[in-house]
């Protein structure tokens, strides 16, 4: 807007021929539906980072061994307990390249902790691409080469060691693993459960419906974490971790479908009665496919969306369950597991960074919340 | 008198739902293979201690665990005849814990009271934080209040309950000198109430309430906003301010009535979520809740007490959902009374 001498107002910006046309003869709205969402998701900044971040989290999980300076149970005797070191850049005011300074450990037998004396007169650079422990790249193809390691003599603990001297940051890499895919299992097997009790529930109605609503409205009102509690004790202490974590996930995902299953259920409740369904019908779709080729690609968008919110509860119940001793175990490396660490308020005070694996759960939490609150807004048609 | 008859369905369909959840717990606590006394019996002959194993059968046929698992769910419940004749829940019998060789009800005890005493703080503290907040969160949408509240709100849902605790406590102790741990001083276990007791409690549930009411707190804010920025975008709240009404009055007199029955209806699935914190924070902090005693009862196969213990937690939820759905119909002169619509 200009003000022009004569007191009148102008607008500078150039006529566009497209200002009259409606929304459809519009080039710019007559794009698919992707692109629509895609254009709308893009103004969600908040939204935009979280999928950002999330991305590039799953992206490292098959990776996080080259990643990790050190493998998730490989021990430094000599530094339990170590604090995080810093990686600096110059020495004496002198540049000499990513290096840590070397720390040695004296027991403080006064009050029975270690203390850690750092070196600073002797800086050692990183090594780069080096060879380290043995673990394997995308789960299966084994490989030695580490990004960083520390140098002979010295190590590099970004976020300090735990009570085995085991490095906090690379047992977070490693924890991400398990702890980021357990909230996919879960969900998969909730998305699975909810859509086919729902779709049932809602598309045929009458008893099966009314049986299934009772279902869904007892799994509701029970609390979720004495559940969990008891289901996970049921898991045979026996059995290897790989399988534990596949069972603690389906068990998640067993009790979160009713919420689910009650939208899927609302939504086909008044899609059922549109002409289409009816023509298809006539035409002599099975139910299965009415429901699977014309009922759930209507909201499938939103579906999606609200898994997404739905991930972060299953990530905190994973958490929760470890944490607790009755879901993940020792050998296997998550982020619950390791706060199991970080149980008492002595560790608390006196070893802080034993709780950092919780800033992780609560970055990734958060992202999945803003993510899922982007694309519920973007997939709304009727939301400019 | 249609409220009347309403509220007697409502108990109906609540002792069925209780039916049916004891059944599922009945299953869920009998999955893993073997029980309590049969794991012993194993260990006993194994180590050749042949006395205790036969002290072991004794109790075996006693509670019924030798009999198949529909049988031992009739005399759990107190539907059928058991050892001792009909004695179960119903009957008021709550079973034997084999882990600390008690009676339940004597394993419990003060526990099922302190339950529900923490669960009914944090409910109050969650309706007591989220209201004003919701009001002024929406009443000044986007400006700094909205945006702080929803901060912490969102702080709230992410971390995880057990390391808040954690770390409030040891800041609570650090700065403010709460008490750490436990619900009462130690000195007040087991004596009868006094002004003094009651003062301990209060000062030891600062810090559980807080942990267990935030993530609710969160929740329960954000849907207050929205709903009643959807209400005060209405024509008659501007036709209100139009007219010159006062702000405490605009805001109070219509759009929040409207905007509170969702927030009344809500506590159906807060309250389950906030039973759940609360077992875990008990855990953490050592709470004497039933929440422990869930834990190690689960751990060590002890199946009357965890059995006990889980039925407690949902008849907890149960009764508080249906004091919500009462009170829903009490304040909503709109919503029907029947079966229909819930």
């Amino acid at each position: 807007m200009k003000k022009l001498p004569d007191g009148r107002w102008i607008d500078e910006a150039p006529w566009s021929d497209d200002a009259n046309l409606s929304a459809l003869e519009r080039s710019d709205m007559d794009a698919p539906n992707w692109v629509l969402v895609w254009r709308k998701f893009k103004r969600h900044k908040l939204g935009l980072i979280s999928g950002i971040f999330l991305l590039l989290s799953y992206l490292m999980l098959p990776v996080a061994g080259f990643i990790a300076p050190y493998t998730p149970n490989e021990r430094s005797a000599d530094y339990l307990y170590a604090p995080p070191q810093s990686i600096n850049l110059w020495h004496e005011g002198e540049f000499v390249g990513p290096f840590v300074y070397p720390t040695t450990a004296t027991a403080d037998l006064v009050n029975y902790r270690w203390t850690y004396e750092t070196d600073t007169s002797r800086p050692m650079p990183l090594l780069f691409f080096c060879e380290g422990e043995r673990y394997n790249l995308f789960g299966f193809i084994p490989s030695d080469t580490h990004l960083f390691c520390a140098p002979e003599g010295a190590t590099v603990f970004l976020w300090g060691s735990d009570r085995l001297g085991r490095d906090v940051f690379s047992r977070i890499l490693y924890g991400a693993q398990l702890s980021l895919t357990v909230g996919l299992i879960g969900i998969t097997v909730s998305f699975a459960l909810g859509i086919f009790f729902g779709s049932v529930a809602g598309y045929f109605g009458g008893r099966t419906d009314w049986a299934i609503n009772r279902v869904i409205e007892i799994l509701r009102s029970l609390p979720e974490l004495p559940l969990w509690l008891a289901l996970s004790a049921a898991v045979p202490s026996n059995w290897g971790p790989v399988a534990v974590f596949f069972i603690i996930s389906i068990i998640l995902g067993i009790l979160d479908w009713p919420g689910l299953a009650r939208a899927v259920r609302s939504k086909f409740l008044s899609l059922r009665e549109e002409e289409y369904v009816r023509a298809a019908e006539m035409m002599g779709a099975k139910p299965g496919r009415v429901i699977r080729r014309h009922l759930l690609p209507n909201f499938m968008s939103h579906l999606i969306a609200s898994a997404t919110l739905s991930i972060p509860a299953m990530i905190l119940g994973e958490t929760a369950l470890s944490f607790l001793g009755l879901g993940l175990r020792a050998p296997a490396v998550s982020w619950g597991v390791m706060l199991n660490d970080a149980q008492n308020l002595a560790s608390i005070e006196i070893y802080p960074w034993t709780a950092i694996p919780m800033l992780p759960i609560i970055f990734v939490v958060l992202a999945f919340n803003f993510l899922g609150d982007g694309l519920r807004a973007s997939l709304d048609p009727y939301k400019t | 008198m249609m409220f009347l008859r309403y509220a007697i369905y409502r108990f109906i369909t609540m002792l069925l739902t209780l039916w049916v959840v004891s059944i599922l717990i009945f299953v869920i606590i009998n999955l893993p293979p073997g029980d309590y006394l049969s794991n012993q019996i194993a260990e006993l002959r194994a180590t050749g201690q042949a006395e205790g194993v036969a002290k072991a059968e004794f109790l075996r046929t006693e509670y019924a665990l030798d009999r198949p698992i529909w049988e031992q769910y009739l005399i759990w419940v107190g539907m059928a005849p058991g050892p001792q004749g009909w004695y179960g829940l119903i009957q008021g019998n709550f079973g034997w814990s084999f882990e600390f060789d008690r009676p339940v009800s004597e394993v419990v005890g003060d526990a099922l009271w302190l339950t529900v005493l923490v669960n009914l703080a944090a409910v109050l503290f969650v309706y007591l934080v989220a209201l004003p907040l919701g009001v002024i969160a929406a009443a000044r949408s986007e400006t700094w209040v909205d945006y702080t509240a929803a901060f912490v709100g969102y702080l709230g849902l992410a971390t995880p309950n057990f390391l808040l605790a954690l770390i409030l406590f040891y800041y609570g102790n650090k700065y403010f000198d709460l008490p750490i741990g436990g619900l009462m001083s130690p000195e007040y276990e087991g004596e009868p109430m006094s002004w003094d007791k009651v003062k301990s409690i209060l000062v030891h549930l600062i810090v559980p309430t807080f942990v267990i009411g935030t993530s609710g707190a969160a929740a329960m804010m954000q849907r207050l906003r929205a709903n009643m920025l959807d209400e005060l975008s209405k024509p008659y709240v501007e036709t209100a301010r139009a007219k010159g009404l006062g702000p405490a009055k605009l805001l109070a007199k219509y759009p929040l009535r409207m905007a509170f029955n969702p927030f009344v209806a809500d506590i159906g699935n807060l309250l389950p979520a906030m039973v759940s914190g609360s077992v875990l924070v008990s855990v953490v902090l050592g709470l004497q809740t039933i929440g422990p005693s869930l834990l190690t009862a689960l751990k060590s196969q002890d199946q009357f007490l965890a059995g006990f213990v889980l039925m407690f937690v949902a008849l907890l939820t149960l009764i508080g959902t249906m004091i919500s759905d009462l009170l829903l119909v009490l304040l909503d002169p709109r919503i029907r009374y029947g079966a229909r619509g819930s």
